[in-house]
């Protein structure tokens, strides 16, 4: 039980660095900012291969989707990209969240 | 980001070290910082070195664009000195809140992997084993035995370190006699003061899980109060939740 929480996000990163290994293509997003109740801190981690297999999250899925999907143009062109999420009202109470709050999440290839 | 920054970052937190990934996100350049290890040459080293003492990834701008600084700490720790009744729902709960525990008692009796399954216990002297260990800035130490012969060693040698938070079991009047042969050691009383004893938050606990409870939250208090200053008083507000700037 230890591992899974302080071992998070040592296992996002060890989990895209493994699949580079494996010759798969990469990418990583990070939270970069977050105003108002987020579901996930800044620094959270995703990492996604060309499959759109992934690890980790930057909220609580409502933007994984939108995330995974930039990520196919960033692994593309690699060029990364700054992407943000206004999470609305009716976003929020789909997920849970008590209020909206914006995020800021920054993808990147993992070259 | 190069693939061989990210082997050098997975190698830094398997070694235990404090390192902070600082991302340009205008041009995608990744850089390594190590500002609790050496100061550093760039524009936001004390940026980075507050990031890191604070635990928090945060955002700076430069003359080139915004850089992200992201902290990668070392694992929190928790050394419980003394494998007594306390130390089972203590050791337990801390492993829960996300700490490396290890459990330090020379008496083989108590000290055994049956009473603590899953975590790292030792028949060390607790000098030799605080030695071992190395707290560091991200440890808590907690002293439970009762007795000078197995608490004190732990002591004197986690005195000198950087631990957060220090811990001794024990009444007012065993702590007052630990407050006489810590200063015959040679500690001064601001560095003796860094033992919180009676140990354990006030919520009047009478058993070990109550104990544990009440030093558990003491610990978590004073971590977040190293961190982010002293925790303010409840109100409304700060029961919604807090605003992130």
């Amino acid at each position: 039980m230890n591992e899974t929480i302080v071992g998070d996000q040592e296992d996002v990163l060890g989990r895209a660095f493994e699949w580079k290994g494996q010759g798969r293509r990469v990418a990583l997003a990070t939270v970069v900012t977050t105003w108002g109740s987020s579901p996930r801190p800044v620094g959270s981690l995703l990492a996604v291969d060309t499959e759109s297999q992934f690890v980790g999250s930057v909220s609580g899925g409502c933007i994984e989707g939108a995330v995974i999907r930039e990520a196919m143009d960033v692994i593309e062109d690699g060029k990364p990209r700054l992407l943000d999420f206004g999470v609305t009202d009716t976003q929020a109470w789909d997920v849970g969240l008590a209020c909206g709050g914006k995020i800021q999440v920054y993808v990147e290839r993992l070259d | 980001m190069e693939r061989d920054i990210l082997r050098q970052l997975l190698a830094d937190r398997g070694a235990g070290r404090t390192v902070v990934l600082a991302k340009n996100l205008t041009s995608g350049r990744n850089v390594l910082l190590y500002p609790i290890e050496k100061a550093e040459q760039s524009p936001f080293s004390e940026a980075a070195r507050e990031a890191a003492l604070n635990d928090k990834s945060t955002s700076v701008t430069g003359p080139d664009g915004t850089w992200f600084l992201q902290v990668f700490n070392p694992p929190l720790r928790m050394i419980l000195v003394g494998a007594v009744h306390i130390s089972q729902p203590l050791a337990r709960m801390a492993a829960m809140s996300g700490y490396e525990v290890t459990i330090i008692d020379p008496r083989r009796a108590f000290a055994t992997a049956a009473r603590f399954p899953g975590l790292t216990v030792t028949t060390d002297w607790p000098d030799e084993a605080m030695e071992k260990l190395k707290p560091n800035r991200r440890t808590a130490v907690v002293a439970l035995t009762h007795d000078p012969k197995i608490d004190d060693p732990a002591l004197l040698v986690t005195l000198k370190s950087e631990a957060f938070y220090i811990g001794a079991l024990g009444s007012l009047k065993t702590h007052a006699k630990r407050r006489e042969r810590m200063l015959a050691a040679g500690f001064d009383e601001a560095t003796f003061k860094r033992i919180k004893g009676p140990v354990g938050l006030k919520i009047g606990a009478r058993s070990p899980a109550e104990i544990a409870v009440a030093v558990l939250a003491e610990v978590i208090q004073t971590l977040h109060e190293v961190e982010s200053g002293p925790t303010p008083p409840p109100s409304p507000a700060s029961r919604r939740g807090r605003v992130e700037a």
